[in-house]
């Protein structure tokens, strides 16, 4: 698989690159939990930070002129384990210069059938508005805590309600996570794109309408394998989401997080219009080996490392 | 009693949830790469036996139940109470007749069965696997007749009613899976 891999970017010209897997700061994502670890330089000890994602280091190369680059590299995110995570697992993150949303689909679909030599049926491209309204009847993109109530009621799924309350981003989590996203993709590459603006991370705003952003998710048979931006370019822009998630994970009592200010300055000097995506590898060879368990896939998982 | 955070939860694990003990039967993790993430877990509910399915916040956490299964042995029933003992602090328990529910038709007396107490009260009462019991009443057998074909119905000394080969007389003694209330074999005294 990994060879197939560098050998598709390679007919593209996409450059391989390695970046730091320690970092001085980490993603501010309040979803995301970050390992730390100490570097000793006496007398001083500093904090570094396992990356979450190789995001804001493979950024950096972009704004100083990389042009198109992809990496294969380990991340880390702390309290994940379960059939489909591990906390360290294998990241394909790719990005490319010029590219909008539709062309990085494009390329993600030409990568999937690479890799899956026709294994799979058609792709397919589908808003999520469009498919969270076929599956639950409910619109994602304005909130009403009475409709969305009554479906959860409908759905046997109560605690939603206790759950999530007047918290639209945790409803469309939850529903979209017990009620959509089991039915993407029957051996299929289902690209869900067009995400609800208050799940946006580091995606752009869509131009024509402000309440959706340039997001991509890749999934197969009901599997989350990737996401991807049509990246936010404007650094004050990115400031402004730094502090509310820093002010987020403040309010819920999580570990601060250091605001990478290299990732705003690389922003500031010009990040060029690209897009990228990340996909989860170890998730696409349990796919492709037809596993359940990411344990099947991996050398020794984190209850055996 | 401990508090046992999302991650914890194993199969097996006892747990207090809407006030009564239940048993984590399956824990799964569900995560959007983006999102909040979340675990959907089968319960068991000690007390009525129902299995029901729950969502919570991944790290969110849940009172741990003081549930113990020990194996004891069956003593007698006085009518409203069964009671049973611990071979090893010889302490006695009574357990009344919800309580022991259908493992009253499997339990003879002196043998061993599990009991599992919450909070030093008994909240169930599993027979063992196989039990030996006496036939009491069933209809009389066809000479010449093998163990195939359709048997009859038998009744026990426990008032359990069992199907047997139809060669299989009033007042042997038989083995049986309490699990699927199914006949074994003969036991040769």
């Amino acid at each position: 698989m990994l060879s197939r891999i560098r050998a598709f970017f390679e007919t593209r010209h996409v450059l391989e690159v390695e970046t730091p897997l320690l970092s001085h700061a980490s993603g501010t994502d309040p979803q995301l939990a970050f390992f730390t670890s100490n570097y000793n330089t006496p007398p001083k000890t500093q904090t570094l930070f396992l990356q979450t994602s190789p995001e804001f280091a493979m950024k950096r190369l972009l704004a100083s002129g990389s042009g198109s680059i992809y990496q294969i590299c380990k991340a880390f995110r702390n309290g994940e384990a379960g059939r489909f995570h591990n906390p360290e697992f294998t990241i394909l993150e790719w990005y490319r210069v010029g590219f909008d949303l539709n062309t990085l689909m494009d390329e993600v679909e030409a990568l999937f059938n690479d890799l899956f030599e026709g294994q799979l049926e058609a792709s397919q491209r589908i808003a999520y508005s469009s498919i969270f309204e076929h599956y639950t009847g409910l619109n994602a993109l304005t909130f009403s805590h009475q409709a969305y109530s009554e479906f959860a009621k409908r759905e046997n799924l109560h605690d939603a309600i206790s759950l999530c309350g007047e918290n639209h981003a945790l409803w469309l989590d939850f529903l979209f996570s017990f009620c959509v996203q089991p039915h993407l993709g029957k051996n299929a590459l289902c690209l869900i794109y067009g995400y609800p603006a208050c799940q946006s991370s580091l995606a752009r705003l869509n131009t024509d309408n402000p309440l959706l952003t340039d997001r991509v998710e890749v999934f197969i048979n009901g599997v989350e394998l990737g996401n991807g931006f049509y990246e936010l370019t404007h650094s004050l822009e990115q400031n402004t989401r730094f502090e509310a998630e820093i002010a987020t994970r403040k309010h819920e009592n999580l570990p601060t997080a250091t605001k990478d200010t290299r990732l705003l300055d690389a922003l500031e000097a010009g990040l060029p219009d690209c897009a990228g995506i990340a996909i989860g590898l170890d998730r696409v060879l349990m796919i492709l080996k037809k596993s359940t368990s990411i344990s099947e896939v991996l050398s020794f998982d984190i209850a055996r490392a | 009693m401990a508090v046992y955070s999302t991650n914890e939860f194993r199969s097996g694990l006892k747990i207090m949830l809407d006030n009564d003990p239940c048993a984590i039967i399956e824990n799964e993790f569900v995560k959007p790469g983006k999102g909040q993430a979340f675990n959907r877990v089968k319960i068991r509910n000690l007390k009525t036996a129902r299995v029901i399915e729950r969502t919570f916040k991944s790290g969110d956490t849940l009172e741990g139940a003081d549930v113990v299964d020990m194996e004891m042995q069956y003593l007698y029933n006085d009518g409203e109470y069964r009671h049973f003992m611990n071979q090893e602090s010889f302490e006695q328990y009574q357990a009344n007749a919800k309580t022991v529910g259908d493992a009253a038709l499997w339990l003879k007396d002196q043998d061993m069965c599990t009991v599992t107490l919450w909070n030093d009260a008994p909240l169930a009462v599993t027979p063992s696997n196989f039990v030996e019991l006496e036939i009491v009443e069933t209809d009389p057998g066809v000479r010449g007749d093998t163990s195939g074909g359709g048997g009859k119905p038998a009744k026990l000394s426990t008032g359990a009613v069992v199907r047997v080969p139809l060669f299989v007389q009033q007042g042997e003694i038989i083995k049986v899976d309490t699990r699927t209330a199914e006949y074994i074999s003969r036991v040769k005294e």
